[in-house]
């Protein structure tokens, strides 16, 4: 291990000096990966049905079930986390199915059922605002396709061509006789019947949708509101025991002793496992017992080199890669900055600095787990269901056929449960200690803060020259941080350059593209890690890079003499999807609008996830109190599915963007510092200003949803900041400029 | 061994007094309904009413309760038939749900102090954390419930495809153009909206 304090301080790839369990960690992550290329993956033509075990109901394909009386239940492979999705997705196969929508219920297939049936279900995974553009066309082709079938059985009974049938609402109707079949009465013929070939099926153009575009009741609200509904953490069994768990405060620190005599005197607690060679649990007959004996355990740890670190060295590390020619890179190096940086007439240059921050799904960390030597089963949140069964696999040594794991509706996720299942790992260790009997390992809300993956540290140094007439002829940005793909997938990094960093400064269009057009122009990532773990969360480096281009291009604007809009529209010249959705948001929130006293308004746009995005925020601060008014959020995700659920997603997210104004996790002495909602400072409902959601929509590609508006809610809200007070704010959370989120 | 009662049925516990009332409802009563989010008082997940009140189970010994009667999620109404659950379910509030008990029984011990709470009644009074963000159909949905008449839809402007550049994507694409609830791109949008359009749950003020 490298002995420095920073153990990433190293040159890719990392495979010489990533530790064991970061080892473990990476391989339980990419386990999903490796079922993807271990397993064929067919079209759903190829795959069979499975015959109906239960009941009367026909599985016409893997998406789509009906049974006689017409109730059709529609397979969603993607995890729910409150974004909405599986909603959505039943939305578009109902919509090619033509089935009726008030009959629509749906059911989440396993992974264990995925690997089985050769991943007729495909992709699992469920992140990066992916869950429907990545998989509207598959499951809308299973949509039709069933519909085809079930026309066929029905001119095959009517004795008539299928081309003479129309079908509504599930029910198919011959125009010339007035006879009519409903879907329930067909489907047993329409699964005899050989699929469609998926290329001869012709998909429904949006303005024919009658139920995808439609802002629809959700299918999972009502479990929500009566207690009812099971997540991972509330599954109970017979002779259930539970565990609390610590792991290493000091990330990468060791377990070196514990003294369990004591505590295995008190009520109810039966053991004290140590997990890998960094965590203990203490099992329990209820969890209450299990956390306070373990708060009451005796614990030596080897805190090793990491426990001198702290947010101070940290911060003077990444300082360094901002003028360092050391592991950095430039993806963006067109015209010549550095001459036309020289011979500008007016110079600005700023360092703007972002913290780590916390997931705190709301839902803490936690798995049950069934152990035999037969068999493992888990009850799971997680964003990856085929990551998690890789993990009990991984961590109870039975093969991937002898595992199944249940994904239950997470409560939260935002990224933390996508990657590794460390959660998974420790319940599968400690359930197999106690074969036959469900164990459930619940993490305490201080471990969940304290064993996060946390949203990376960075630093930026932007520099702008602007010419005579104050048009920004040159712009550097200089990103330098921690990387999540060192951490977690090294073999993203191609040629030592990890490009997912600088996400949103990308050239290439599609999915994060740079918007503005500088005949100057260079940007650069220094990778500069820490000890401190990182991962996505919700936006990913969209979150941090929209802020520091969009304050610093405020700061440049201002130089410039320009209104911040017409500033920006000049520089979109030539990306007219950007121009357009920062126009939407102009227009909608009445850019320039006489407002109250002492209220300013801030504009920003950024692209990530497929989607175009802009905001206006009006804000007022007073003594240092910052009141954010009014929020208006614009998104272009080419298409909207479900435009209630896009604005609950646009809403949603301002909580997530106020965490990225107000919060931070700082590390003192090896460890993070804010273990609970007491002391990290978490969106409250008090500080929700009025929000207005703009869709913008274009309906020629299509993009994500549950990240994108987080990241431009920010910079709107500190560009207006600037404009109230004169100062930039360029150093987060707010409290480093003596300011607050009221 | 004592006693709670708990939505109005007296069970026998034999526990520790001190153990929250919140790991007696869960691990000992099977009632999981009543969350888990912070252990410290901080978030409101185990919120349930004794007596009445709200109180945040993760915090309050299950001695203390003894005596008094709890409410749980799972006891609030009979299907769910709250005004606040009721509201909730019209609105679609919850995003995950996981903080969604502790958030109704908040709301419903408000609505029962303060029949008709404004905006700052609701935001002193619901301090529960909600990670998805749902606070702005929380506070619609207290209204809602409350009947105060700003219980409206989320505010959604629809600006059409070809609207803002004359843009040459996709023309004529819009789904929704045929449909009432489109806002025609203008300005003049600018002051809040608080009026429902007729369709799908939209509301915009500038149809």
């Amino acid at each position: 291990m490298n002995k420095t304090n920073y153990q990433v301080e190293r040159s890719i790839p990392l495979s010489d000096s990533v530790t064991s369990r970061r080892s473990f960690l990476v391989n339980s992550a990419l386990g999903a990966g490796a079922l993807t290329l271990g397993f064929h993956v067919p079209g759903f033509a190829k795959d069979k049905p499975k015959a109906s075990t239960q009941g009367q109901e026909v599985e016409v394909n893997a998406w789509v079930v009906i049974h006689p009386d017409d109730r059709c239940v529609i397979r969603i492979a993607r995890a729910e986390m409150g974004q909405g999705s599986s909603t959505g997705l039943a939305q578009l196969v109902a919509e090619e199915l033509e089935c009726d929508w008030q009959k629509v219920s749906i059911e989440f297939i396993t992974p264990g059922q995925n690997l089985a049936r050769d991943r007729v279900w495909k992709n699992m995974s469920t992140g990066g605002s992916r869950g429907i553009r990545e998989s509207q066309e598959y499951v809308r082709v299973a949509g039709a396709a069933a519909r085809t079938m079930l026309i066929q059985a029905a001119a095959n009974q009517m004795g008539v061509s299928p081309s003479e049938l129309s079908v509504s609402k599930g029910v198919i109707t011959h125009a010339n006789s007035k006879r009519t079949l409903n879907y329930g009465s067909v489907c047993a013929d329409a699964v005899k019947l050989t699929p469609p070939d998926a290329k001869s099926i012709r998909l429904k153009k949006p303005q024919d949708w009658q139920i995808a575009g439609k802002g629809v009741r959700r299918l999972d609200t009502a479990h929500k509101v009566d207690g009812s509904l099971k997540y991972a953490i509330d599954r109970r069994a017979e002779n259930m025991l539970y565990a609390a768990v610590k792991a290493s405060p000091v990330f990468e620190g060791k377990l070196k002793s514990f003294d369990a005599t004591a505590i295995l005197k008190k009520r109810g607690i039966k053991s004290v496992v140590k997990l890998d060679d960094y965590a203990v649990a203490v099992v329990a007959d209820n969890w209450w017992r299990a956390k306070t004996a373990l708060e009451e355990l005796p614990i030596v740890w080897d805190e090793g080199q990491n426990g001198q670190v702290n947010s101070q060295s940290i911060a003077s590390h990444l300082e360094e890669g901002l003028r360092s020619d050391k592991n950095v890179f430039a993806d963006t190096n067109v015209g010549q900055f550095s001459q036309a940086y020289a011979a500008s007439s007016q110079k600005l240059e700023a360092v703007y600095s972002t913290p780590f921050v916390t997931h705190a799904c709301m839902e803490p960390m936690n798995c049950t787990v069934l152990y035999t030597p037969e068999k493992a089963e888990a009850w799971v949140p997680s964003q990856n269901a085929e990551a998690a069964l890789a993990a009990l696999s991984d961590a109870t040594g039975l093969p991937l056929e002898k595992c199944e794991a249940y994904n239950q509706t997470l409560g939260g996720g935002f990224g933390r449960r996508g990657g590794p299942q460390d959660y998974v790992r420790f319940a599968a260790l400690v359930a197999k200690q106690y074969p036959g009997q469900s164990v459930k390992v619940l993490w305490s809300r201080e471990e969940d803060m304290t064993h996060d993956y946390y949203r990376p540290i960075g630093q930026c140094l932007l520099q702008a020259g602007l010419d005579e007439k104050g048009d920004l002829s040159a712009l550097s940005i200089r990103v330098s941080g921690q990387s999540i793909n060192a951490y977690l997938a090294p073999h993203n990094i191609v040629d030592g350059k990890d490009r997912r960093q600088l996400q949103g400064y990308w050239p290439e269009p599609g999915d994060a593209q740079f918007g503005y057009s500088v005949s100057n122009l260079k940007i650069e990532y220094a990778m500069r890690n820490t000890h401190v773990p990182v991962g996505a969360w919700r936006g990913v480096n969209t979150n941090q890079n929209s802020i520091y281009l969009e304050a610093f291009m405020e700061e440049v604007a201002k130089a410039s003499g320009k209104d911040s809009l017409a500033f920006r529209r000049a520089l979109l010249r030539d990306h007219p999807k950007h121009l357009r959705v920062l126009n939407a948001v102009a227009d909608k929130a009445g850019w320039g609008r006489t407002l109250p006293s002492g209220v300013f308004q801030g504009i920003a746009q950024f692209m990530g996830y497929g989607s175009y995005t802009a905001a206006v925020a009006e804000v007022s601060v007073n003594n240092g109190k910052v009141k954010v008014h009014r929020l208006v959020l614009a998104t272009n995700s080419g298409h909207v599915v479900n435009p209630d659920q896009v604005a609950a997603q646009v809403e949603g997210s301002v909580a997530y963007a106020f965490d990225s104004l107000q919060a931070q996790s700082s590390v003192l002495n090896g460890r993070i510092v804010e273990t609970n909602f007491d002391r990290y400072k978490i969106t409250r409902m008090v500080q929700l200003p009025k929000i207005e959601t703009v869709l913008a929509p274009t309906f020629d590609f299509w993009g994500g949803v549950g990240e994108p508006t987080i990241c431009v809610v920010a910079p709107a809200v500190l560009n207006a900041i600037f404009k109230a007070t004169g100062k930039p704010v360029r150093s987060l959370p707010l409290q480093n400029s003596g300011l607050e989120l009221v | 061994m004592s006693k709670l009662n708990i939505n109005g049925k007296v069970h026998s516990i034999d526990v520790e007094p001190e153990m929250p009332l919140l790991w007696v409802l869960r691990d000992e009563l099977g009632m999981t309904g009543t969350k888990y989010g912070c252990g410290v008082a901080q978030c409101g997940a185990c919120t349930v009413l004794v007596d009445g009140a709200p109180v945040r189970s993760c915090s309050f010994p299950n001695a203390a309760a003894q005596g008094k009667k709890i409410t749980t999620i799972e006891g609030l109404s009979p299907n769910a038939t709250h005004p606040v659950q009721v509201a909730w379910k019209e609105l679609d509030v919850p995003q995950c749900g996981y903080c969604q008990s502790g958030q109704i029984l908040a709301a419903a011990a408000l609505l029962k102090s303060n029949p008709h709470p404004s905006d700052e009644d609701i935001d002193q009074a619901m301090t529960n954390i909600c990670r998805c963000g749902s606070y702005r159909r929380i506070r619609a949905g207290i209204h809602a419930a409350a009947k105060t008449g700003k219980g409206v839809p989320s505010v959604i402007h629809m600006v059409s495809a070809a609207s803002l550049l004359g843009e040459g994507v996709a023309a004529g694409n819009n789904q929704l153009a045929s449909a009432n609830e489109v806002c025609s791109s203008h300005t003049g949008c600018a002051q809040e909206a608080q009026t429902p359009c007729a369709a799908n749950g939209f509301s915009s003020n500038c149809v």
